[in-house]
């Protein structure tokens, strides 16, 4: 006997699928109402409140990425991030790989710092929005590659 | 018997010498690189228990064998003691994240269970007599226990971007794995077998 294409069985299976689907394609729509960057788990371990801002930490790694507001996703400018890493200059709680950077017209900001190596098993770095407008928020993007020469972590904000 | 001694003793020793030139020591303290090279070591040394236990090293003699069995066990509690110690004082926070099940790292949580793996055996070792088990169970919980340690710190150690060479410690994380169920199924099933067997035979 051969097993039939098409049965009863797999009609069901489609149709709930289907039907998952269906359910689904509202939540997918609301997602993209920017919803406001949750904190990662272990985002503020070593962080070291009020880092200076600074031109650049080092050279070669780079840390990006861009700061929106929750809701209309609106960029917002002149915000404070607060970044570091265990670098090849020592480890996370090493003053040297601590620095702040604002964003600019676009909500997007940059810090150029020395490689990030791994630590505690991950290579990754910490950034901390932690000022009076918004929410703080703590995150902690983990590298692919330990050879990667940039990591990117974007945050959606919600007011304070 | 000099080739198994020189096998065991490459896969245990390689990994630990290349991890001692890889480039990112530079860049830690000493705390993290002695709390590092601690849990390298339990891993190393995990090899060595249970090739004791089953009496598969040759040269030694059972009681020699069980001897060393016990002083590599007492080592790796007091490894295990300057792993978190070590990396405690590196980063307190990391390190009590994983204590208390909250690290975003996924494999804290199998050196976390790994740990207290070490410390429930090693309690129960200590108060063997003062339980009063009876040795059949007292086996089984040892072996069930061992095998427990063992498969966590390997997937522990697996997903760890370290110090170690991934080549090498993959080596050696498959001889830690082979040789403890090779050794739990001689023990535990083989060996009561033909016992059994020979028994029945009248020998």
């Amino acid at each position: 006997m051969t097993a039939p294409f098409y049965n009863r069985r797999s009609f069901l299976i489609t149709a709930g699928l289907a039907g998952a689907g269906a359910l689904q394609w509202p939540i997918g729509a609301l997602a993209q109402a920017y919803q406001p960057t949750q904190t990662m788990r272990g985002g503020a371990n070593n962080y070291r409140p009020g880092a200076p801002l600074v031109d650049k930490l080092g050279n070669g790694f780079f840390v990006r990425g861009k700061v929106l507001r929750a809701g209309d996703g609106a960029p917002l400018r002149n915000v404070r991030i607060q970044i570091w890493a265990a670098t090849t200059l020592g480890g996370e709680r090493e003053p040297r790989n601590h620095g702040s950077v604002l964003t600019g017209e676009g909500g997007q900001f940059e810090l150029e710092m020395e490689q990030i190596v791994p630590n505690f098993g991950q290579p990754h770095a910490h950034l901390a929005y932690d000022d009076a407008d918004f929410k703080t928020v703590f995150l902690r993007p983990v590298m692919p590659s330990a050879s990667d020469t940039s990591v990117t972590a974007d945050f959606v904000l919600a007011p304070a | 018997m000099p080739l198994a001694w020189g096998a065991v003793l490459a896969v245990m020793i390689v990994p630990v010498v290349l991890a001692a030139f890889n480039p990112w020591l530079a860049y830690r303290n000493a705390a993290y690189i002695v709390g590092g090279f601690a849990g390298i070591l339990c891993l190393s040394l995990m090899l060595l228990q249970p090739l004791l236990a089953a009496g598969y090293l040759p040269g030694l003699s059972p009681v020699a064998a069980t001897r060393w069995h016990r002083r590599i066990g007492t080592l790796l509690v007091a490894f295990v003691a300057v792993h978190v110690g070590g990396l405690y004082l590196t980063s307190p926070m990391d390190t009590v994240d994983v204590l208390l099940l909250r690290a975003p790292t996924p494999f804290s949580v199998h050196g976390f269970l790994a740990m207290w793996g070490i410390v429930i055996t090693a309690l129960l070792v200590v108060l063997r007599r003062r339980l009063g088990l009876p040795p059949g169970l007292w086996r089984w919980l040892h072996n069930a226990l061992a095998l427990g340690v063992v498969v966590t710190t390997c997937i522990h150690a697996a997903r760890i971007e370290g110090a170690m060479g991934a080549a090498s410690k993959a080596v050696l994380l498959a001889a830690v794995l082979m040789a403890t169920l090779a050794a739990l199924l001689d023990l535990r099933l083989l060996r009561p077998i033909v016992l059994k067997r020979r028994a029945r035979q009248g020998f």
